[in-house]
C-alpha cells in the first residue's frame, strides 16, 4: 500500500506547529497503525530527520497511552479499539490519512502528536479512590457481598483506560465520560458508598477547573471509547452529583 | 561461606514471617515524616509499595517513564491473581500454594520467601476488594475463582481478562489518595538513569525528565527498584514497548547482584508473529487453556496442506488431530505449566507440524468447549431436540461471556473469527523470573536499595505459574516492603535530609550526562531499532526456548560484537535537551546489549534444564527437562566487575526443609 | 444561583429542566392552537381564558419568559465554555462518524428558534400586551381566532413559520431525550423514553406546521 500522510508536527509546547505531508510506501495490511508509523520513522531516521513522536506503550490496547486523531476520529475509524490495535487493512491503497494530536485546552501538546494528559491524573487524585489503609486486617473479601449485576456494571465502568479519546471526540472537549467511569465504579460498590458524595463533588470540581467543556450528550465519547464505556455512567454521575450537592 | 546472606529468619516455616515482623525495628510516626523514599516504577509492586509507605507516613517520590502511573505494564496482565483463600473448598491452603509455586518454579526459589508470599496472598484479595477492585462474582455475591496452569485447585481471582488492569488501578487509586494528601510526589515521564551511593548506601537517583531533557537529582534514605522485567532484551515480547531494564541494570553496575538472568518465561499462548514489521507480541490469556484444547495435525501432509491454505482446520477429522498436551501429560492436559506447554509447541513445530505460513503456530481450539457449554445450556434451559447448530451457538455465548474481549482482540489483530476457526498461537517471551538478587527483606546487595515485583528474582524460581506475578508484585509492595524497610530505616531517623550536592551526586550526574552525550555524538548510520532487532534475533535464536552450549557461546560473542558496533554506529536524530524518544530507546538498548550477554553467560553456566531454562544437552529420553539438583540447586547471583563477560558468580544454595524435592511431573 | 452555576453539571441540569419545562409549554401551546383547526369557538374560549386568567398571566407567563431566558442565556454560556475548551481546532474533525448533526448543532437550531421567537413575539405577544395592558381595550372574547388566522395570509410568514418548526424539531430531537440524561435518568426504560421523545419531536412541530399551513389555505 502507498499512503499520503498528513501529520501534525510541532517541535515543543511553545512552537506553532503545522501539518507536514509524507508519502509512504511498502505498508502492509497486517501492520498495525503504529507499526506503519514505525516504518515512516525508520525512513525519517535514515534520512537524518527527526522521527514523528507519538505516545504508545503496551501496543495491546490496555495501557491507554496511545492516542492520535486519525482522519478526524480518535483511535481512527474502527470501533472498540485503540490506535495500537487499528490495522492498516482498514485503509486502502492511495488513501490520505490526516493524523493529529488529541485536541483540548486541558490536553496541551508536548511535541508532535504527544499531549499532556495530566489533567486526568488530577481528576483521579481529587477523589478517585476508597480511603482504606493497607493493614493486612481489612475484613475478609467475601464479607462484602456484591450482587453480580452490580459488580459487572462496576467492572464495565472500571475498564476505562484513561486514553482521552472521549475528550478528543467530544465537540466540547468534555471529560464527563472519563470522570463518570470512576465515579460510577465506586458508586456502584458498597466499598465506595461511604465517600460517594465527597468523591463526586471533588472530582467534578477538579474536572471543571481543568478547563474541559460541558457535556451536551452528543454521545460521541461512547462511540469512540475503545472500551465502550456507556453514557449511562454520565447519567449516573449527574444523579450522584445532584444528590450530593443537594444534601 | 557465600557473600550472600539471605537473612531468612529462624523458626518453623509457617511462623517465620510473623515472628520476624514481631521482632524487627519500627520507626515511630513522628520520625517517618523525616524519612524520604524513592520508588522507581509504578506498576503493581511499585505502586502498592509507594501507596503503603506513604500511608505509613514516609515521604515518597515515585518515578515512571509513562505519562501516568496507571500505564505501567502490570495493566496488561489478563488472567488473574492467585490466593490461598480456599473459597471453593477444594482443599487449598497456604502450604499448597507454597508447594505449587516451589514445584512450578522447578525447585529454584527460596522456600521462606515463597511461603511468605502464600501467607499474605489472602490479605491481597481482602485489600483489593476493600479498595473497590471489581473482581468477578457469583450470583450469591461472593467472589468467583478459576483454575490456572500447573495447579489442581481453583484459586485464581479474576476480573474478566483484565485482572492486571483492575489491580493496578486499585494500587493507582491508593497512590492517588496519597498524592492528594501530599505524601507522594509523582514524577511521570521521568526515567531513572542511575542510583547514587553515598557511604555504601543507596541515597538517591539521577533521573531525566523526558519532556524537557533536564537531568535531575533526587535524594532519599532508601530506594526501591520496581521497574519490571527485562523481556524486551528479545525485542519481540509481550512486554510494553517502553519496558526496560535500565534501572535494574544501572544498580547492578553499582553493586547490586543480578540473579538467574537466564530464567525467562516463554508464554505458550501468544498471537504468532505475522511479519518483519512486527513490533510486539500479544498474549492470549492462559485462562483460555481452561476451555481451549491445543492441537496440531497428526499427519505431516495435513500440516503442509493447512500451511499452504489447501485445507481448513475445521475440515480435519477428530482422529487426525494430535492433542499433544493431553497425549503427553494426561493428568494436567492443556493446563500444564507454561514452560512445558511452550516447549511442547516448539517441539511439534520444529518437527514440521506448525499450522501457519511460517510454520510457527499451533491451534487453540474451542470447538469442544462450545459443545460442552452448549449442552449444559440446553439442559438448564430445558430446550428439547436442540440441533447441533443450536447447541454450538448456545455454547459460543457462554464462551463469549467468559473470554469475549480476548476473542475480539484476536479477531482485530489476526482478522480471523475465532468462533469459527481455531485460534493460532505460538509461544513468546513474557516474563523474566531472574532479576536483582534480594534477601528475605527484598534488599539487594546494596544497603538501602530494594527490589520488588518482576525486577527481583525471588519467588518464582525457574518458572512462574500463571496468576502468580500479580500476587508477588502486590505482596512485595503492600505487605513486605512496608515492614522490612522500616527495619532498615529505623537506623536513619537522625540522618536528616540527604543533600544532593555531594561529590557522589556530582559524579553520578556527570556519568549520566557523559553517556547521553556519547550517544548523541556517535552520529552513526543505523537506528536504535536496527540494533535492538538484531539483538532480539540473537537472543531468540540462540538463547530462546531451547539452548545449547555451542549456540550460547556464539551468542555471547555476537552480542559483544553488536554492542561495540552499536556504540560506533548508532544514529540518534534530534537534541538532548528536550523530548527525544530515540535517545530514550538508545539508553535502554545499550543496557540490553550488556544484559543480553550476561543472560547468555548465565544460561551457559547452568548445565542443567530447569523451568524456563532448557538445555538441549540435558533432557530425558522423552524430551523432558533434566534437572541437576546436585550441582545446580542454587541461585546464581552475578557481580558486575566492568564487563558482562567478567561478572563473578556467587551462589546462594537453596535448602528445601519443608518440601520434598522431586522431579517435576505433570503426567 | 451563581454558586451552583459554577459547576458544569448544575448548569446542564438547569439547561435540561428549563428545556423540559419549555417542552411542556410547547405541548400545551400546541393543544390550544390545534383547536383552531376544528373549532373557532373553542379556540377563542381557551385563548380568552389564557389571556385573562390572573394565574396564567401573572404567574405562569413570567415563569415561562424566565424559562426561555434562562434556557437561551445558559445555551450561550455553555457554547462559549465549550468553544473555550478547545482553543486549537482540528484540521479534520469527523463529527458525523460518532454523533448526530442535531446533537452537534444545538446552538444553531436554537438560534433559529430564538429568531423565530422574536418574530412570534412581534406577531402575537407584543400586540397582545399592547392591546391589553397599554391601550387597555375592553375585553373581547371572540377576537383571538380572527387575529391568529389573519397572520397566515402572508405566504412568506407562513414559510418562515414552517422552516422554524423544522428547526424546532431538530432541536427537540436531540434536546428532549438529552435532558433526561442530564438530570441523570438513564435506566431500563431509556430506550422507550428515547423513542417517545423522538416521536414527540417530530409530531408536535409537524402539528404546528399543519396548523400554519391549514390556515394559509383556509382563509375565511
Amino acid at each position: 500500500m502507498n499512503l499520503t500522510l498528513k501529520i501534525w508536527r510541532q517541535k515543543d509546547a511553545n512552537a506553532k506547529g503545522g501539518i507536514v505531508t509524507y508519502q509512504l510506501g511498502g505498508v502492509e495490511p497486517d501492520m498495525s497503525f503504529l507499526e506503519m508509523l514505525d516504518v515512516l520513522n525508520q525512513d525519517l531516521i535514515d534520512k537524518g530527520e527527526e522521527p514523528v513522536v507519538f505516545d504508545h506503550d503496551c501496543r495491546e490496547g490496555i495501557c491507554g497511552t496511545c492516542s492520535l486523531q486519525i482522519n478526524g476520529e480518535p483511535h481512527g475509524p474502527d470501533r472498540l479499539i485503540t490506535t495500537c490495535q487499528l490495522h492498516m487493512r482498514m485503509f486502502k491503497d492511495g488513501d490520505t490519512i490526516v493524523i493529529e494530536p488529541f485536541r483540548a485546552k486541558a490536553f496541551p501538546v508536548i511535541k508532535d502528536l504527544i499531549v499532556d494528559r495530566s489533567s486526568f491524573e488530577r481528576i483521579q487524585q481529587a477523589g478517585g479512590y476508597v480511603s482504606v489503609n493497607t493493614s493486612g486486617n481489612t475484613q475478609d473479601a467475601n464479607a462484602i457481598l456484591v450482587p453480580k449485576d452490580k459488580a459487572d456494571t462496576a467492572f464495565d465502568a472500571a475498564t476505562c483506560i484513561g486514553c482521552g479519546a472521549c475528550v478528543a471526540a467530544c465537540k466540547n472537549a468534555s471529560a464527563m465520560l472519563f470522570t463518570s467511569a470512576k465515579v460510577s465504579q465506586l458508586a456502584l460498590l458498597p466499598q465506595g458508598e461511604v465517600e460517594a458524595d465527597r468523591r463526586v463533588l471533588a472530582m467534578v470540581e477538579q474536572m471543571d477547573k481543568e478547563g474541559f467543556g460541558n457535556c451536551t450528550n452528543t454521545g460521541a465519547c461512547e462511540i469512540e471509547c475503545p472500551k465502550g464505556i456507556s453514557l449511562e455512567n454520565i447519567a449516573r454521575m449527574n444523579r450522584e452529583y445532584l444528590r450530593a450537592s443537594t444534601k | 561461606m557465600s557473600v550472600l546472606d539471605s537473612k531468612i529468619p529462624e523458626g518453623p516455616l509457617e511462623h517465620k514471617w510473623n515472628n520476624y515482623k514481631n521482632t524487627i525495628n519500627l520507626v515511630n510516626p513522628a520520625n517517618k515524616r523525616n524519612i524520604d523514599i524513592i520508588v522507581v516504577g509504578t506498576g503493581l509492586a511499585g505502586g502498592s509499595a509507594a501507596a503503603t509507605l506513604a500511608e505509613l507516613g514516609y515521604n515518597v517520590k515515585t518515578f515512571c517513564y509513562q505519562d501516568s502511573p496507571r500505564r505501567a505494564h502490570s495493566i496488561a496482565a489478563q488472567g488473574g491473581i492467585n490466593a490461598s483463600k480456599n473459597y471453593q473448598g477444594d482443599g487449598d491452603s497456604d502450604y499448597r500454594l507454597f508447594y505449587d509455586t516451589v514445584k512450578g518454579g522447578d525447585y529454584r526459589a527460596r522456600e521462606a520467601n515463597v511461603y511468605r508470599l502464600a501467607e499474605v496472598s489472602g490479605n491481597i484479595i481482602d485489600q483489593c476488594v476493600a479498595q473497590g477492585v471489581p473482581f468477578a462474582r457469583e450470583y450469591g455475591g461472593q467472589l468467583d475463582n478459576r483454575s490456572f496452569g500447573g495447579v489442581l485447585v481453583s484459586r485464581t481471582f479474576y476480573a474478566k481478562g483484565q485482572t492486571g488492569q483492575q489491580l493496578l488501578l486499585g494500587a493507582y487509586s491508593a497512590m492517588n489518595r496519597q498524592i492528594n494528601r501530599g505524601k507522594i510526589q509523582s514524577y511521570t515521564r521521568h526515567e531513572m538513569l542511575d542510583v547514587v551511593i553515598v557511604g555504601g548506601k543507596a541515597r538517591g537517583i539521577i533521573a531525566r525528565d523526558l519532556v524537557t531533557g533536564q537531568i535531575e537529582r533526587h535524594s532519599a534514605h532508601a530506594v526501591v527498584i520496581a521497574s519490571g522485567g527485562y523481556g524486551n532484551v528479545f525485542y519481540l515480547s509481550t512486554n510494553a514497548m517502553g519496558s526496560n531494564a535500565t534501572a535494574a541494570w544501572k544498580v547492578h553496575k553499582k553493586g547490586a547482584f543480578f540473579a538467574n538472568p537466564c530464567f525467562t518465561q516463554i508464554h505458550p499462548t501468544c498471537i504468532p508473529v505475522s511479519g518483519e514489521h512486527q513490533s510486539k507480541l500479544t498474549l492470549m490469556s492462559e485462562s483460555l487453556r481452561n476451555d481451549g484444547r491445543i492441537w496440531v495435525p497428526k499427519k505431516l501432509e495435513d500440516a503442509k496442506a493447512i500451511r499452504e491454505g489447501r485445507l481448513k482446520p475445521t475440515e480435519l477429522a477428530e482422529e487426525d488431530r494430535d492433542y499433544y498436551l493431553e497425549r503427553r501429560y494426561p493428568a494436567f492436559g492443556n493446563l500444564v505449566p507454561r514452560d512445558v506447554a511452550s516447549r511442547a509447541a516448539k517441539e511439534r513445530c520444529d518437527a514440521g507440524y506448525g499450522v501457519n505460513k511460517t510454520g510457527e503456530a499451533v491451534y487453540l481450539d474451542f470447538g469442544s468447549a462450545f459443545m460442552r457449554y452448549g449442552k449444559e445450556a440446553v439442559a438448564t434451559q430445558k430446550i428439547e431436540n436442540a440441533t447441533e447448530a443450536q447447541i454450538k451457538e448456545l455454547g459460543q455465548k457462554v464462551v463469549e461471556a467468559k473470554y469475549g474481549n480476548l476473542f475480539q482482540m484476536y479477531e482485530k489483530i489476526v482478522d480471523e473469527n475465532p468462533y469459527e476457526t481455531p485460534m493460532k498461537i505460538y509461544p513468546a517471551v513474557h516474563y523474566t523470573m531472574g532479576g536483582l538478587w534480594v534477601d528475605y527483606n527484598l534488599q539487594t546487595t546494596v544497603p538501602g536499595l530494594y527490589a520488588a515485583g518482576e525486577a527481583n528474582f525471588s519467588d518464582h524460581g525457574a518458572n512462574r505459574l500463571g496468576a502468580s506475578a500479580l500476587m508477588q508484585g502486590l505482596a512485595d509492595g503492600y505487605f513486605v516492603l512496608p515492614y522490612t524497610m522500616g527495619d532498615y530505616l529505623a537506623a536513619d531517623i537522625r540522618t536528616g535530609a540527604i543533600p544532593t550536592n555531594s561529590p557522589e551526586f556530582d559524579e553520578a550526574e556527570n556519568k549520566v550526562r557523559e553517556q547521553l552525550e556519547k550517544l548523541m555524538n556517535t552520529n552513526g548510520t543505523k537506528s536504535v531499532d536496527h540494533f535492538h532487532k538484531r539483538l532480539g534475533k540473537i537472543m531468540w535464536n540462540k538463547v530462546g526456548m531451547s539452548r545449547n552450549a555451542v549456540h550460547l557461546k556464539e551468542a555471547i560473542g555476537e552480542i559483544k560484537q553488536l554492542r561495540e558496533e552499536f556504540w560506533k554506529d548508532v544514529r540518534i536524530p534530534g537534541e538532548m535537551n528536550g523530548m527525544n524518544t530515540e535517545l530514550e530507546k538508545a539508553g535502554r538498548v545499550a543496557d540490553f546489549l550488556e544484559l543480553g550477554e550476561l543472560f547468555a553467560k548465565d544460561a551457559l553456566h547452568r548445565e542443567e534444564s530447569c523451568g524456563g531454562h532448557f538445555r538441549e544437552e540435558y533432557q530425558t529420553e522423552e524430551g523432558e527437562a533434566l534437572r541437576d539438583d546436585e550441582n545446580f540447586m542454587y541461585v546464581a547471583a552475578w557481580e558486575y566487575t566492568g564487563e558482562p563477560a567478567d561478572a563473578i558468580l556467587h551462589k546462594e544454595n537453596l535448602d528445601y526443609e519443608y518440601i520434598e524435592v522431586k522431579t517435576r511431573s505433570y503426567k | 444561583m451563581s454558586g451552583i452555576l459554577k459547576s458544569s453539571i448544575a448548569r446542564k441540569v438547569v439547561m435540561a429542566l428549563s428545556g423540559l419545562f419549555l417542552v411542556l409549554f410547547l405541548l400545551q401551546h400546541f393543544l390550544i392552537n390545534f383547536t383552531s383547526v376544528f373549532s373557532a369557538t373553542t379556540f377563542n374560549e381557551v385563548s380568552h381564558f389564557m389571556g385573562s386568567n390572573f394565574f396564567v398571566q401573572f404567574l405562569l407567563q413570567p415563569i415561562l419568559i424566565l424559562g426561555v431566558i434562562i434556557h437561551f442565556v445558559l445555551g450561550f454560556v455553555l457554547e462559549y465554555n465549550n468553544r473555550k475548551a478547545r482553543v486549537k481546532k482540528y484540521v479534520r474533525f469527523n463529527g458525523s462518524a460518532n454523533s448526530t448533526w442535531m446533537s452537534r448543532n444545538m446552538i444553531w437550531t436554537g438560534l433559529v428558534v430564538l429568531a423565530f421567537l422574536v418574530l412570534h413575539f412581534y406577531d402575537f405577544w407584543f400586540p397582545e400586551i399592547i392591546h391589553k395592558y397599554i391601550q387597555v381595550h375592553p375585553e373581547d372574547p371572540t377576537r383571538y381566532y380572527g387575529e391568529t388566522v389573519a397572520k397566515f395570509t402572508d405566504p412568506v410568514r407562513t414559510l418562515l413559520y414552517v422552516i422554524s418548526f423544522i428547526f424546532l424539531s431538530l432541536h427537540l430531537l436531540h434536546g428532549f431525550s438529552s435532558s433526561f440524561q442530564s438530570v441523570g435518568w438513564h435506566e431500563k426504560f431509556y430506550k422507550g423514553m428515547r423513542g417517545a421523545t423522538v416521536a414527540f419531536s417530530i409530531l408536535i412541530p409537524l402539528g404546528f406546521i399543519f396548523i400554519a399551513v391549514y390556515h394559509y389555505f383556509n382563509q375565511v
